[in-house]
């Protein structure tokens, strides 16, 4: 079976350039940064796919690059090289900019971190709502207001709150907005940037209970990118981790956190925090990850915080493989070769 | 709990005149924190956890007002003491690390200067050596290459860097009381687990008392002495971390531990709290603000609550679990 989304050696890298700075010092040092075209590698030759029907978390620390991939995948901005198939389409030859006006635009849509932000402060829930249906679907009058409601009522808002503006909604109910906006057009595939961040853990188990019954209901393929790897565990089919630009470990979310085989991972799983308080984990990275600056093709992203480290480490980059049971590892030292 | 606590909040009550009426924010607050001891606050979004921290560090909205309550910290009265008393205390006895860094560090100073500028002010560290000690808390506060790491504006930092900053800022002074809310929210778990071993390092050392405010209870549970939960401006809660969470009271506090993603087997297992909180403008509001969503209400809960005394194991409830 052919995957929804097949994503193949994406990568994305910014220049290191004084882009809207108005300080003269500040100036002075980008312009001899520029001048070397020194480059944020931000996205590094990433592959994965998700199949229809199936929730793919992503995972991995502040700043590895994952709001850049789902940006790149949602086409909001331009991949450096890499090929985005959906479908049966390669939607990374569609320059972001005409992506607005794409017949397949509404076949993926996005849920922003901070629904709050994302929402236009002068559009009521019921516009926010309406806004893509208009655009995408081209609906307008009785067919419009049926769509808008019944994308309000899959995600539990209440059709009287439809007139407000977003500062008289809650969190949660913002969140929802949010999802239903998403939702409205019928997208095959979500790609969700952590939209339950901001919100208390009261509000965070009733949006993750609506994602997990609009996935049945409506069949849609996620992507969902969370710090909170107790939740992702919870939704997700698969999981991604990644590190520094690159896709380290990846598959079933279980199994990946039960047993992680890269020391990244380990890391991670150890400093999930537990009710209970056990393990409070010794495992702990010391030092800042290496810089996303022009990084050594050859030495391994995880150098210098792995414990391992050996010579083989910084003098080949090791390759995302095969291991046992749908599981991919990039560590020399990784066990459970296929 | 030490015998004489860092700090003593009683009866602490707090309102916000609005134009569609009094919020009434906070009601009774009493807790206390010794020497070298975490203690948590956790609650809902709106519970009022954030205003209890800007009512001690007096930084309330101007429509903020404290109605009634002490909070005593060293021998002093911080509501009742005078403009001057309290601006030499807050930044040397007292310091507060706000939710997001970037937007609360200033984007237009290397954030090594702005390390010693507390380092002067409050810190009574002679300018010649204040950059030197600044560079010396980067270090504290694990960054690596800090003399360079001096030299950088907030932008060309990571968000867990930042926060790093932040907290050497508010160490800078070494003070008795450090109020962190959501220090961590925002970040991946590696980083915040790092941060709060800083945090814990430090409290251990100079015997500093840390509120810890947050929306994890699980966090809570893992790096709290004492837990404080708070529902729409009560204390409904307040004991020992592992008491709390083995063995919770409050109806509140059970429906709080069974909706953390933690404590699930699955999607199904976890379970979301009933109803929302009051809206605290209301005139009616009932002595215990959350019967309304409690399944556990009897006749009585229509009586004046349980005062928050400062019992070992607190509960504000007349048909505890
Ligand atoms: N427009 C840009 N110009 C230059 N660098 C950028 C830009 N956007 C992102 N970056 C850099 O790319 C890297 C990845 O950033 P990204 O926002 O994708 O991380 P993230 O994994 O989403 O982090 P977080 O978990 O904190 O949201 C970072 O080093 C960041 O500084
Ligand atoms: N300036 C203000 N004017 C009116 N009401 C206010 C003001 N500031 C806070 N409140 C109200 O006080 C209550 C407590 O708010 P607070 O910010 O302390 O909540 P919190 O527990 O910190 O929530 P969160 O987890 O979302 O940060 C809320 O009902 C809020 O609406
Ligand atoms: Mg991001
Ligand atoms: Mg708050």
């Amino acid at each position: 079976m052919t995957p929804l989304l097949d994503v193949a050696e994406l990568s994305k890298r910014f220049p290191v350039a004084a882009s809207g700075s108005t300080l003269k010092n500040l100036r002075r040092r980008f312009t001899r940064a520029a001048d070397e075209q020194s480059q944020v590698h931000a996205v590094d030759d990433v592959s994965f796919t998700i199949a229809k029907g199936e929730t793919v978390g992503l995972v991995g620390e502040s700043g590895c690059g994952k709001s850049t991939l789902v940006r790149a995948l949602t086409r909001l901005l331009d991949p450096t090289a890499g090929s985005i198939r959906f479908s049966t389409r390669d939607l990374s030859l569609v320059p972001a900019r005409d992506f607005a006006k794409d017949r397949d635009r509404g076949r993926i849509q996005m849920v922003f971190q901070d629904a709050g932000e994302s929402i236009n402060p002068r559009f009521t829930a019921f516009d926010a709502i309406a806004d893509p249906v208009r655009r995408l679907k081209h609906l307008s009058g009785l067919a419009l207001v049926e769509t808008v409601d019944k994308a309000a009522r899959q995600c539990g808002l209440p059709t009287e709150l439809l007139g407000r503006y977003p500062h008289q909604l809650s969190g949660g109910q913002r969140a929802r907005v949010g999802i239903a906006r998403a939702i409205a057009v019928e997208p095959e595939l979500l790609v969700l940037d952590e939209p339950t961040a901001a919100l208390d853990v009261s509000v965070q188990v009733v949006i993750l209970k609506l994602l997990a019954r609009l996935k049945t209901e409506l069949g849609m393929s996620y992507l969902f990118v969370s710090h909170d790897l107790s939740v992702v565990r919870l939704l997700c089919d698969r999981v991604l981790v990644m590190y520094l630009g690159k896709i380290v470990e990846a598959g079933p979310a279980r199994a990946v956190f039960d047993y992680p085989l890269h020391p990244y991972t380990r890391a991670l799983v150890a400093a999930v925090p537990r009710l209970d308080g056990i393990g409070l984990a010794k495992l702990r990275l010391s030092g800042e990850p290496m810089s996303p600056i022009d990084p050594d093709p050859n030495v391994c992203r995880f150098y210098g915080r792995c414990p391992r480290g050996a010579d083989i480490c910084r003098t080949q980059m090791p390759p995302l493989r095969r291991a046992a049971e749908g599981r991919e590892v990039a560590c020399h030292f990784a066990a459970g070769g296929a | 709990m030490t015998a004489v606590p860092a700090l003593a909040v009683e009866d602490l009550s707090v309102e916000f005149r609005t134009r569609s009426g009094v919020v009434k924010a906070l009601e009774h607050v009493s807790f206390a924190v010794g020497k070298g001891e975490t203690l948590a606050i956790v609650g809902e979004s709106g519970s009022g956890k954030s205003v209890t921290a800007y009512a001690l560090m007096g930084i309330l909205d101007p429509a903020g007002r404290i109605t009634a309550g002490r909070a005593v910290l060293g021998g002093l009265d911080l509501i009742s003491a005078s403009a001057s008393q309290l601006a030499d205390v807050r930044g040397r006895e007292i310091a507060m690390i706000f939710q997001n860094p970037r937007t609360a560090l200033n984007p237009i100073r290397p954030v090594g200067r702005q390390i010693a500028d507390v380092l002067m002010r409050h810190g009574n560290v002679p300018r010649v050596e204040a950059p030197a000690r600044a560079v010396d808390l980067l270090r504290a506060v694990g960054i690596t290459d800090p003399a360079r790491r001096a030299k950088a504006y907030p932008f060309e930092m990571s968000g867990g860097m930042c926060q790093r900053v932040m907290i050497a800022i508010a160490l800078a002074a070494r003070p008795a009381l450090l109020i962190a809310d959501e220090p961590t929210t925002g970040l991946d778990v590696t980083t915040q687990a790092v941060i709060m071993d800083i945090i814990a390092e430090l409290a251990g050392e100079s015997g500093m008392a840390t509120i810890f405010i947050t929306h994890d209870l699980a966090l809570a549970g893992q790096r709290a002495d004492r837990v404080v939960v708070m529902h729409a401006g009560h204390v409904v809660e307040n004991a020992a971390t592992r008491a709390l969470i083995a063995r919770p009271s409050h109806p509140y506090t059970a429906e709080l531990i069974a909706a953390t993603p933690d404590s699930a087997a699955s999607l199904d297992a976890l379970a979301s709290i009933p109803g929302s909180l009051p809206d605290l403008r209301r005139a009616d509001l009932p002595p215990c603000r959350y019967s309304e969503r409690c399944p556990r209400k009897v006749e009585r809960c229509d009586a004046p609550l349980p005062r928050p005394a400062l019992a070992e194991h607190f509960v504000a409830c007349w048909n505890p679990l």
